[in-house]
């Protein structure tokens, strides 16, 4: 069991649709990742060998899982890359119905194994969104095992709704891997940033807080289509303490160390977690909650 | 007595504040990716009118691609206020960037010759897309990108000539409102002479905006910012602005709605363009 992963976050800026040349410039970094001692984790944005504003055009460019894993575990071999775990972004292609996904893939010098991939369950479909348009929504929030514990992704809007990562924490993930890529916007805040990336560094660190987990934040950047995605890659400790942020908006590394014992100390610290495994039931199992009771309509409601 | 803790007052009919630093750095990067990043190009061509957004517009410019890179240029009219191109040769002097200046006059009368009752506004309209034209030729032959210069109030009040002042293919300032302009004006430091003059299109002698629109650009930016957010005429009566400002800004906005798209085109097939067949501008 790894206790102190090391993590690389690589805010990525991608050119709109070239997969190739993306999937290149992802390996010249993991080569600068590798030079620099390398990471057990490296976690690239959402959309990150792409771009995010696809349109119809994510027909064309979307892949088999199994694809993206082999395709990112050659860029990370060929970079000298020892044994890591690789999560990134993508445009699923499972067998005709279409996905926005994150996979975590296990890579050592033999071959790679697809630990999870996740399929986005709040596609966004709103204002400059237009993702349920093209894509089919995801229907599970797994956490899986990990060589540093129990993980789960959530993908951009996953997190903003706060019953995502508290049932995630509740299937006992640890560490919680956002890739995301948030268009940014709001220029009247007294702050030194868009209103935008205030409000998403709040959500990171009051998600952390609340359930003792750490937060891998991995943002797009660059402008697609005027709209520019924010980067602010972050990594967010289990007490909600930030432990690193970048604020360029450009692509970048953003690294830091988990210290897995630390989880273990914020819940004891602050055990809300354990207080809401022993109220949920009550909560869940009142009448009044709109959930099917065991049976459905038409609609499956 | 307790204290008393009060709900500050937020001023609702006050116009759209900026944080300028934030605004400028994101819109510099805006005009990198554009032209640099997705485009490989290097320069920016802008019409420098002498007006307050051109002027920002060559200000950012001049940052994101260094004053060597921009290419300004004035496009008078024979009408044209002499004030304005002084104005402008103050912005070029002022960040080192190139200006020439190409008299349109002649181009212009070379059409409306055979239509001498063309009104003022036929007149405005036909040197507006006359100034393009010479923008997108200046591109083509310094390689340069043609930069708009339209804000946002501009755009949502239709005060400006389609396919005219809304063609370059990328706008800065597009979704900032005018007095959000005039404060990034002030942080960037264009000189004051710009920011405190009345705007004017400079189609006619005495033209003002505010005179033209019936409205001074304070009182339609603060009703702009809170109608856009979906808001009916009796709820921003019920915010304290006044019903008739508030439907001269609604009259415009409703009746110019296509000013802000593409031609219409008729639908024959399921792969019509950007109705079936959807790829973003920068595939």
């Amino acid at each position: 069991m790894l206790t102190s992963p090391k993590v690389a976050i690589l805010q990525f800026k991608p050119r709109k649709g070239a997969y190739a040349e993306n999937l290149r410039a992802a390996g010249e970094a993991f080569a600068q990742i590798v030079a620099g001692g390398g990471a057990d984790l490296v976690v690239l944005p959402e959309g990150a060998l792409t771009g995010y504003f696809l349109e119809g055009a994510v027909y064309e460019l979307a892949l088999p899982a199994a694809t993206v894993a082999a395709d990112l575990a050659h860029a990370w071999r060929e970079a000298g890359g020892k044994r890591a775990d690789l999560v990134s972004g993508f445009y699923e292609n499972d067998g005709g119905t279409y996905y926005n996904s994150a996979i975590f893939v296990e890579v050592d010098a033999t071959g790679e194994r697809i630990a999870h991939v996740h399929r986005k369950l709040f596609l966004p479909t709103y204002g400059v969104f237009d993702e349920e348009r093209f894509l089919s929504r995801g229907r599970s929030l797994k956490s899986f095992e990990t060589r540093f514990g129990r993980v789960a992704m959530l993908i951009c809007e996953d997190i903003w709704h706060s019953i995502v990562p508290t049932i995630a924490a509740l299937k006992d993930a640890r560490v919680l891997i956002v890739p995301s890529a948030a268009p940014g916007r709001g220029v009247d805040g007294a702050d030194d940033e868009l209103t935008s990336v205030t409000r998403w560094r709040n959500i990171l660190t009051s998600t952390a807080a609340e359930h003792g987990v750490y937060v891998i934040y991995a943002g797009l950047t660059g402008f697609e289509g005027g709209k520019g995605l924010s980067g602010s890659s972050a990594i967010v400790d289990p007490f909600g303490e930030v432990l690193v942020q970048t604020n360029m908006t450009e692509a970048c590394l953003v690294e830091g160390t988990l210290a897995m014992d630390e989880v273990d100390m914020a819940r004891a610290s602050m055990p809300l977690l354990g207080d809401l495994r022993s109220v949920l039931p009550d909560l869940l199992l009142d009448d009044e909650l709109p959930l099917p009771r065991g049976t459905h309509d038409a609609a499956g409601r | 007595m307790l204290p008393v803790v009060s709900q500050p007052l937020d001023d609702e009919l006050a116009p759209p504040g900026i944080n300028a630093p934030v605004a400028s750095d994101w819109l510099t990067h805006f005009i990198l990716d554009e032209i640099r990043t997705r485009r490989a190009m290097n320069a920016a061509v802008i019409g420098l009118s002498g007006g307050i957004d051109s002027a920002v517009t060559a200000y950012l410019c001049a940052r994101a691609l260094g004053p060597q890179n921009v290419h300004a240029f004035r496009l008078p009219y024979a009408t044209s206020s002499p004030s304005s191109l002084d104005d402008a040769q103050t912005v070029a002097d002022a960040l080192g960037i190139h200006l020439r200046t190409i008299p349109i006059t002649g181009a212009v009368d070379g059409y409306l010759q055979y239509e001498p009752d063309a009104d003022a506004r036929r007149r405005g309209n036909v040197m507006a897309r006359t100034r393009m034209l010479v923008l997108f030729d200046q591109s083509a032959k310094l390689g340069g990108l043609p930069v708009g210069t339209g804000n946002k109030t501009e755009r949502m009040l239709g005060y400006f000539t389609w396919h005219a002042d809304d063609t370059p293919p990328i706008n800065p300032l597009g979704d900032l409102f005018k007095t959000q302009v005039w404060a990034l004006a002030r942080y960037l430091g264009v000189p004051a002479a710009l920011i405190d003059k009345a705007p004017s299109a400079d189609l006619e002698a005495g033209q003002t905006d505010e005179g033209d629109l019936g409205i001074t650009y304070a009182k339609a930016d603060a009703i702009l910012r809170v109608m856009l957010l979906g808001y009916n005429d009796a709820q921003l009566t019920r915010r304290g602005f006044d019903p008739a400002d508030v439907a001269v800004v609604r009259r415009r906005v409703e009746s110019t709605h296509w000013k802000r798209h593409l031609p219409t085109t008729a639908m024959l097939s399921n792969t019509a363009i950007n109705e079936f067949y959807l790829r973003p501008v920068d595939f």
